[in-house]
């Protein structure tokens, strides 16, 4: 798309993008130079005392104490825990809602709607708080519940769009077959919408992962709390700095990792989903009516009149 | 429920802070957010590269370390204009490549036969972007753009564990207070919340179905 916004460019073109590219090379570079200059500068405070600055050996020694590294690493292994617990929880959830969602029986439908609406529209610090407080649960549970009924919501309302995207067909065969409408939507219809939505599960997975730092506030020992927080508190403030940086490599490393997984996995998924229902491999500016994607699709009783 | 009724005020201050976080971080993102897009779209390579970056270290990096530095880091490196304007910087900051990316997909949408229509009578990359891709992108980029409004509106509740008092804030102290009626002090508070995000989910819906281009 983009290559199109503009020519391809002649030799007056090419100098001028290649001049402007190295200015912005130069401007940016200069920024990050001022950046790095200014933070390494030493700085006198308000009493008189001077400090050395941020690239300083000793704003960095503590990194030599085997025990920083240990508190790091317990930390990145307690979000770990508790995004991989959440994740199970939140996947079962989503299940069960999507079910719900898009049940038949109006006396499911309605109330999971509800249920959904309100979870979906609450920040999910307020609902950590929420269960800490009413159901006096431990800072780990806490985090967990929160996190998995926030992003099973997220993900059942995933897998129900997935669903109801499927070829009408899909669900009027398995009824064909004489499979119940309950075994229809398990065997049938779910497992392709959940590879469908899978590059979008997998996204919230790593929301899911993001969000586990929300459980710093309510008290729970993760990396936030323990390899910035609590190492600030124990070596002064004058390593916070350090500290940052590393925590903030780490969640980086930690949630590039997870993205980078969800591209291949929806590279891969991708293909062989377009495969299953063939409306998923439609370019997303068409519109995913079934009968213009894949009239095959449309068995002659949902659509009225033979299209023949 | 007469702990609500006591503590409105509070309450009332509170949500007056999140609106007003909301606004200050929403136009701020907003404003960073379409230069970092026209920055990914632009035919300059270093400027693409360095959105693509920015983008990509500030999306997946936590919204609490985000503020956690605004509210601590930064006055520690001697810039403290007040707890408020350090949450809302960090919202500001957080919020913004979710706003170039809901841009930037929308300007994707476009059908590219109207980018090229526009090229071949002329138009110079300026004129395509102004006159004929942007009045269609800005219509199919709306309800997402909500969509991170009402992820934003949210996320200010983080704000209040950093020293804020919007809503979040005052569901603690209030909560300190009142022990006792916790659950009642929790609802309203949710009861405030969802009067922002269903209010925006309903217009971001109507809007969909009024500007929805028909192609």
């Amino acid at each position: 798309m983009t290559s199109v916004l503009y020519d391809a460019p002649g030799p007056k073109a090419i100098v001028r993008s290649r001049v402007l590219s190295i200015v912005g090379i130069i401007v940016i570079a200069a920024g990050l130079v001022w950046l790095i200059l200014a933070l390494g500068a030493p700085k006198v405070s308000a009493n008189g005392a001077v400090q050395p600055g941020l690239w300083d050996a000793s704003r960095w020694d503590v990194f030599t104490d085997v025990q920083v590294w240990r508190t790091l690493g317990q930390g990145a292994l307690s979000t770990l825990r508790m995004a991989a617990v959440a994740a199970v929880f939140a996947l079962v959830l989503g299940v069960l809602f999507s079910f719900g969602r898009a049940s038949d029986t109006r006396w499911i439908r309605i109330p999971t709607t509800i249920v959904l609406e309100f979870v979906r529209g609450m920040p999910v610090l307020l609902m950590m708080l929420f269960i800490l407080l009413v159901f006096s649960t431990g800072s780990f549970w806490a985090g967990v519940a929160a996190l998995s009924v926030y992003n099973g919501a997220i993900i059942g309302e995933a897998l129900r769009a997935g669903i109801a995207s499927l070829p009408r067909g899909q669900r009027e065969a398995g009824l064909a077959i004489g499979l119940t409408p309950i075994a229809t939507r398990f065997r049938i219809e779910f497992p392709q919408a959940f590879r469908q939505m899978l590059p979008i599960i997998i996204a919230q997975l790593v929301v899911l992962l993001k969000d586990t730092s929300l459980s710093f506030v309510v008290g729970y020992e993760e990396l936030l709390r323990s390899g910035l927080y609590n190492l600030t508190n124990f070596f002064g403030s004058r390593y916070s700095f350090s500290f940052f940086l590393v925590v903030l490599a780490i969640y980086l490393t930690m949630n590039l990792l997870l993205s980078w997984l969800a591209r291949v996995i929806a590279r891969r998924t991708g293909s062989r989903a377009g495969g299953v229902t063939p409306d998923a491999a439609a370019p997303p500016e068409k519109p995913v009516a079934p009968e213009v994607v894949h009239p095959a699709a449309q068995g002659n009783q949902s659509a009225g009149a033979p299209p023949y | 429920m007469d702990a609500v009724i006591e503590n409105l005020p509070l309450f009332l201050e509170g949500f007056r802070n999140t609106l007003g976080l909301l606004v200050l971080a929403g136009i701020g993102a907003l404003v960073l957010g379409i230069i970092i897009a026209t920055m990914r779209i632009s035919p300059v390579a270093s400027f693409r590269g360095f959105a693509t970056v920015f983008t990509e270290i500030v999306r997946n990096t936590p919204l609490t370390l985000v503020l956690f530095f605004c509210a601590y880091l930064l006055p520690y490196l001697q810039y403290s204009p007040g707890y408020f304007t350090l949450a809302a910087i960090g919202l500001t900051v957080y919020t913004s490549p979710f706003v170039a990316e809901a841009l930037r997909s929308g300007i994707n949408g476009v059908h590219v036969g109207q980018a090229e229509a526009a090229r071949s009578i002329g138009l110079t990359f300026g004129q395509t972007l102004s006159f004929v891709v942007m009045p269609q992108a800005v219509r199919m980029v709306i309800p997402p753009l909500i969509n991170v409004f009402i992820a934003l509106t949210k996320n200010t509740s983080v704000a209040g564990a950093f020293f804020v008092f919007e809503l979040f804030g005052a569901a603690r102290k209030v909560t300190n207070l009142r022990g006792d009626e916790v659950l009642a002090i929790l609802l309203s508070v949710a009861a405030f919340y969802l009067l922002v995000t269903i209010s925006l989910g309903l217009i971001a819906g109507r809007v969909e179905k009024k500007v929805a281009v028909l192609r």
